[in-house]
């Protein structure tokens, strides 16, 4: 590459940099709360990977471009929603990629046995909520560390999984559940440059705005919160812990089936090896988003946002095509560490304060 | 006021942990109106007894009446619902959400979309305007206030139940002399109106200046309840200690005697010690024998200077000599490698090891000081432990006890052996008598003197001047992170000494919060 084309570009990127700096320092509520700090430099960084995308390799700001982006990874938003809730209150759930693929698998075997589509959808959502129960039961009633809690419920969902069924499962071809991920086309752009929309998305979006809504205005919100920063004064201060506690699980465990229910329809098929370290995946865009991994402090809106940086990581990474896909993996952790530092840094200026 | 009759009728309680019988048949009962001291050592029962009112614990027998009604508390909501407000001693809040937040909580006002935090927040800043907090932003962090005025931010959040019975147990142990006025105003104002407010502190003339009636526990036990007019300091003290005041007034006579030797060496000496937002550069010197006292109010730079002198934060300017060698402090165990000692005034947090017993706790420092490859052998683990029980008189006197069943006096007193065991050249020891009662006070104070007289060169630190003046040979007295003075102890100098060089320093003395 030339220098000569290499500087207004680098010259472009900064004085945006600066911009949103700028912006995001005069902002009355970022200034007032420094929790939200780690969730600000998230969405810049996404702008900065959005504008060096368009930038480098051209046709990211596309409508295309963006509706495949949030039809491939309305799962792992829908995911992350529901990890957020768990480590808000300081503790984790592993147990979600398996989930998914239990939940997949029995769906689809349901659905191809001649059970209603719909009551199969249910069910998948509801085995998601068992488990989750089951996770939330053992951390709360019987104190079990919420990593073993669910990573007994990761390997009893992923056997419960194997069991049913080890072979790619197909959904007929047409099967009301596809539904879920019908292309409606919302606005038609020049050739695919299209808005599209499916319902799958609607419900990822959906679940962004209900978790806010409850997050931020529900007093089980507002408790998961309280919780998260110290369990001890939660109690005292006469708030309902344990009911909480085994809720957000819950809402964990029913997200991961909810999720299950848009992959399978945008795929057709389930696995029962479907969703191997998703958790991760899910965990990874919670914390990117600025959630702090030690409960207390985040934003759902965050882990959208996390989400969204992860996918739009990768597909930078095929339109480069001079990365190695390989190499994927140790981008997204490096990102992830970098995030983690820059809490570490927040909450040590805070300590300072 | 008259009241007929009594809003909380606790009758006959009695709590039992393993081992230890914390409660033994105890009544205890509050009037509408009326502020009701609980008095007694630390372990006595107290924090048990409230915890029983509050619902945090579920009592073994006895029955508890609130309001007319028998009452099986579950949980501390139970115990809200029915009337009873608690504000703990250690904050109990959640520094991550909004000060509004924290006053609300569980008490939003709803808006349309679920909670209204405009509203939630209008309500917080008026319940705060009523206890003279009208000039905190109820939008900002907890986190951003120093522990005081969280203290406050808890006790405004015990007013928003309107509470028929409000339990506050020591409240003022993190608050200044104005605060604790400010505070006593409210709790004035909130009886006026006929709540029944339960009252714990260690501080006699806080008891006596706000509380209408005492009840008075020890060991577990009822030992008697008075009209505060009716019940002289003396009677009240002996009768919580269970013996006479000659201990305590031993420890005044002792003050004169001491003297060693002039222009010994010094076992420790600083030479423009500071760190930037910590302390500005300070000289300090430690004769072996000595003990120093350090006074200042909160935040003055008390502890910033001992962490400093310890190891635990590094200095970045000046020079420590200990033994006449220079010294640079990196770490804590590097402290510890040199003959010093550093106890805490975060007890909860930075000093006891809540789950381990206390033989583990009491032998932690010299273990790491050993190296953790070559572990105390269990005969000397148990050897120190005992030492130490007996010579501190740490009650229970059970070496297996996890230390977070002990009461804070005798924590204390474990975290002081914990040091002694090191051996120690140089002991800092930072309010190691704070929220403690008069009983362990006084035997620490006593451990103080003994240990100088054995050759260690202790380091004072306490917010009570009285204890300051009474332990120390010379008192160092800090403000605004600095140095203003270095009294020579005499039997001219007294508390108001202090406070006068303090307030004399400077005129603009005011601002706390």
């Amino acid at each position: 590459m030339s220098t000569t084309t290499q500087q207004p570009q680098r010259r472009l990127l900064t004085s945006l940099a600066d911009t949103i700096r700028s912006f995001v320092s005069g902002s009355r509520l970022l200034r007032l709360n420094a929790a939200a700090m780690p969730t600000a430099a998230a969405l810049l960084i996404f702008v900065v990977l959005v504008t060096f995308g368009q930038v480098q390799y051209g046709g990211i700001v596309e409508l295309g471009t963006i509706s495949s982006l949030f039809i491939n990874n309305a799962y792992l938003i829908i995911l992350a929603v529901g990890m957020t809730f768990v480590i808000l209150t300081g503790g984790i759930d592993l147990s979600v990629g398996s989930v998914v693929a239990l939940s997949s698998v029995a769906g689809v075997m349901l659905a191809n046995a001649g059970v209603n589509p719909w009551i199969a959808v249910l069910v998948m959502i509801a085995i998601g909520t068992v488990m989750g129960l089951l996770a939330g039961v053992l951390v709360d009633r019987f104190d079990v560390q919420p990593f073993i809690a669910t990573l007994a419920t990761m390997f009893l969902a992923r056997g419960l999984a194997s069991m049913l069924s080890t072979t790619p499962e197909r959904l007929e071809a047409d099967s009301a559940i596809l539904g879920i991920a019908t292309r409606l086309t919302i606005y038609d752009g020049p050739g695919v440059n299209d808005l599209v929309v499916p319902p799958s998305v609607i419900i990822a979006i959906l679940t962004v705005v209900v978790a806010y809504v409850v997050l931020h205005r529900t007093r089980t919100g507002r408790t998961a919160y309280a919780l998260g920063a110290s369990e001890q004064s939660a109690r005292l201060m006469g708030l309902p812990v344990a009911r909480t506690r085994v809720l957000v699980y819950v809402i964990s465990g029913s997200l991961a089936g909810l999720a299950a229910v848009t992959y399978t329809a945008r795929l057709g098929s389930a696995q029962n090896v479907t969703g191997i370290g998703w958790e991760l995946n899910a965990i990874a865009a919670v914390v990117i988003g600025g959630t702090l991994l030690t409960g207390g402090a985040g934003y759902v809106l965050g882990s959208l946002i996390g989400a969204l940086v992860i996918a739009l990581m990768n597909l930078l990474i095929i339109r480069d095509g001079s990365i190695p896909p390989e190499s994927t993996t140790i981008i997204t952790g490096g990102m992830l560490l970098v995030f983690v530092l820059l809490q570490r840094l927040v909450i040590a200026r805070r300590r300072k304060g | 006021m008259t009241a007929a009759e009594p809003i909380v009728e606790m009758h006959d309680i009695s709590i039992s942990f393993p081992g230890v019988k914390a409660l033994d048949g105890v009544d205890f009962r509050m009037f509408p109106g009326e502020v009701h001291t609980l008095m007694g050592e630390n372990g006595a029962g107290k924090s048990t007894l409230i915890k029983a009112l509050t619902g945090v614990y579920q009592i073994d027998s006895g029955s508890i009446v609130v309001g007319g009604q028998r009452r099986q508390f579950q949980g501390t909501g139970d115990a809200q619902e029915a009337g009873v407000a608690t504000v703990y001693q250690e904050v109990n809040l959640c520094p991550n959400l909004t000060i509004g937040e924290n006053v609300m909580l569980g008490r939003e006002v709803r808006g349309r979309v679920g909670i209204s935090w405009k509203a939630t927040h209008r309500a917080a800043a008026a319940a705060l305007a009523r206890l003279g907090l009208a000039d905190l932003d109820p939008t900002r962090p907890l986190g951003s206030l120093s522990l005081a005025v969280q203290q406050l931010v808890a006790i405004t959040r015990g007013t928003v139940f309107e509470p028929t019975v409000l339990v506050l147990d020591e409240p003022t142990s993190s608050l200044d002399a104005n605060e604790v006025e400010q505070l006593f105003g409210v709790i004035r104002g909130l009886r006026d109106r006929g709540v029944a407010i339960l009252f714990v502190s260690h501080f006699l003339d806080q008891v006596y200046e706000i509380s209408d009636r005492i009840t008075i526990l020890r060991n577990g036990q009822f030992q008697g309840e008075h009209l505060t007019a009716e019940l002289d300091r003396s009677t009240l003290i002996s009768t919580m200690i269970g013996k006479d005041l000659a201990t305590l007034r031993s420890l005044d006579a002792q003050r004169a005697q001491r003297e060693h030797e002039e222009g010994a060496r010094p076992v420790v000496r600083a030479r423009g010690l500071g760190r930037a937002g910590g302390i500005t550069p300070t000289d300090l010197e430690l004769q072996p024998g000595e003990v120093v006292g350090v006074a200042g109010l909160l935040g003055s730079g008390r502890t910033e200077l001992a962490r400093l002198l310890y190891g635990a934060d590094r200095a970045d300017r000046g020079t420590v000599e200990i033994d006449g060698r220079p010294v640079t402090l990196t770490s804590p165990a590097v402290g510890l490698r040199h003959g010093l000692a550093y106890s805490t005034e975060n007890r909860r947090d930075e000093g006891i090891i809540a789950d381990l017993s206390v033989r583990e706790n009491i032998i932690l420092a010299i273990q790491a000081q050993r190296g953790w490859l070559r572990p105390v052998p269990r005969k000397e683990q148990d050897r120190l432990a005992e030492r130490y029980i007996t010579t501190l008189n740490i009650r229970p006197a059970d070496a297996d006890r996890p230390i977070k069943n002990l009461s804070g006096g005798n924590q204390q007193k474990v975290l002081l052996g914990r040091w002694l065991a090191t051996n120690p050249d140089v002991l800092i020891l930072d309010e190691p008598t704070r929220g403690i009662d008069v009983g362990a006070k006084a035997e620490i104070q006593e451990h103080v003197l003994e240990l100088a007289g054995e050759g260690m060169a202790l380091v004072f630190i306490s917010s009570e001047l009285e204890e300051v003046v009474r332990l120390s040979e010379r008192i160092l007295v800090l403000k605004d992170r600095e140095k203003i003075a270095e009294i020579e102890n005499g039997a001219d100098v007294t508390a108001e000494t202090i406070v006068a060089t303090i307030a004399g320093h400077d005129q603009n003395a005011e601002v706390v919060a």
